[in-house]
């Protein structure tokens, strides 16, 4: 089986998804628990330069989640539900507070590759052509600002 | 690109018929009649097609002689992988971060498994 390193994207043309495929050198089980663990999802989940903290966090079946974003004192603010929360798959909902109308429904599926790795596969589907655009106008924004200075860091002292 | 050009490309490409007139044109610039060639419906239809198009900046119809040719406007998908190749640069970033935490955690799991 092919081994996919890079995060592979797909913006579909006829619904308003996203999907994303990566592949990581932990098990199931392991990236579940980054997923659902308020202390390690605070770690990776929030850019760089800015300090995220979890004001709520109750990763069940029904559970809600709210954390907080802050960059230069400038806060940014998400929350959503947990919709199913399965050793094999997380199905929840995300809103940006800065765009309160706009939800995202978020699907996330763990594949067991075996040999202790495991392929991510997560779908992003939002309720509008619009909103999925205003989404990557998001992510091109924050990626602009962010530069991949730490990500090279990472690279070269082997933390990657 | 502004969100609502990258809207209006998107929804314009929602649509099966318009996505098959990109991949034909795709291949080199055509007329409209040739273009309307194998799609069951009114030349008028087409019209209507190829404006939501062109209103997307997808596609143009140069003036020159009669008939003139549409033409595709193939650096709007360039601008348009550009942006969702910023968004996975953004995500795969952030994977990067969940690889460190998950190292991390193996450590720890095969820490915990050597002293049980």
């Amino acid at each position: 089986m092919n081994v996919i390193a890079e995060t592979t994207i797909e913006a579909d043309p006829k619904v308003p998804v996203i999907r994303m495929v990566r592949d990581f050198a932990a098990t199931p089980e392991q990236l579940f628990r980054a997923h659902t663990d308020p202390v390690l999802y605070a770690q990776w989940i929030g850019p760089d330069s800015m300090a995220t903290r979890i004001e709520h966090w109750d990763a069940r079946t029904g559970g809600s989640w709210r954390f907080v974003s802050e960059r230069g004192g400038v806060q940014f603010a998400f929350h959503g539900c947990f919709h199913e929360i399965r050793p094999d798959r997380i199905v929840q909902t995300f809103t940006f507070e800065g765009d309160p109308d706009g939800v995202a429904l978020e699907t996330l599926r763990f594949e067991d590759l075996g040999g202790g790795r495991t392929r991510l596969h997560t779908q992003s589907l939002v309720d509008s052509f619009e909103g999925r655009d205003a989404w990557l106008a998001s992510g091109m924004e924050v990626g602009v600002n962010e530069g991949y200075a730490r990500l090279d860091g990472m690279l070269s002292d082997g933390t990657v | 690109m502004a969100a609502d050009t990258l809207s209006r490309v998107f929804s314009a490409l929602a649509d099966p018929t318009r996505r098959d007139m990109v991949a034909r044109l795709a291949e080199g610039d055509t007329t409209v009649n040739r273009l309307a060639e194998p799609y069951r419906m009114t030349l008028q239809a087409v019209y209507k097609h190829l404006r939501v198009l062109e209103d997307a900046g997808l596609v143009s119809r140069p003036p020159g002689p009669q008939p003139r040719s549409v033409h595709l406007e193939e650096e709007v998908f360039d601008l348009m992988d550009k942006w969702i190749e910023r968004y996975r640069r953004q995500a795969e970033e952030r994977y990067r971060r969940l690889d460190a935490v998950l190292a991390a955690m193996n450590e720890t799991d095969d820490q915990k498994g050597r002293a049980t």
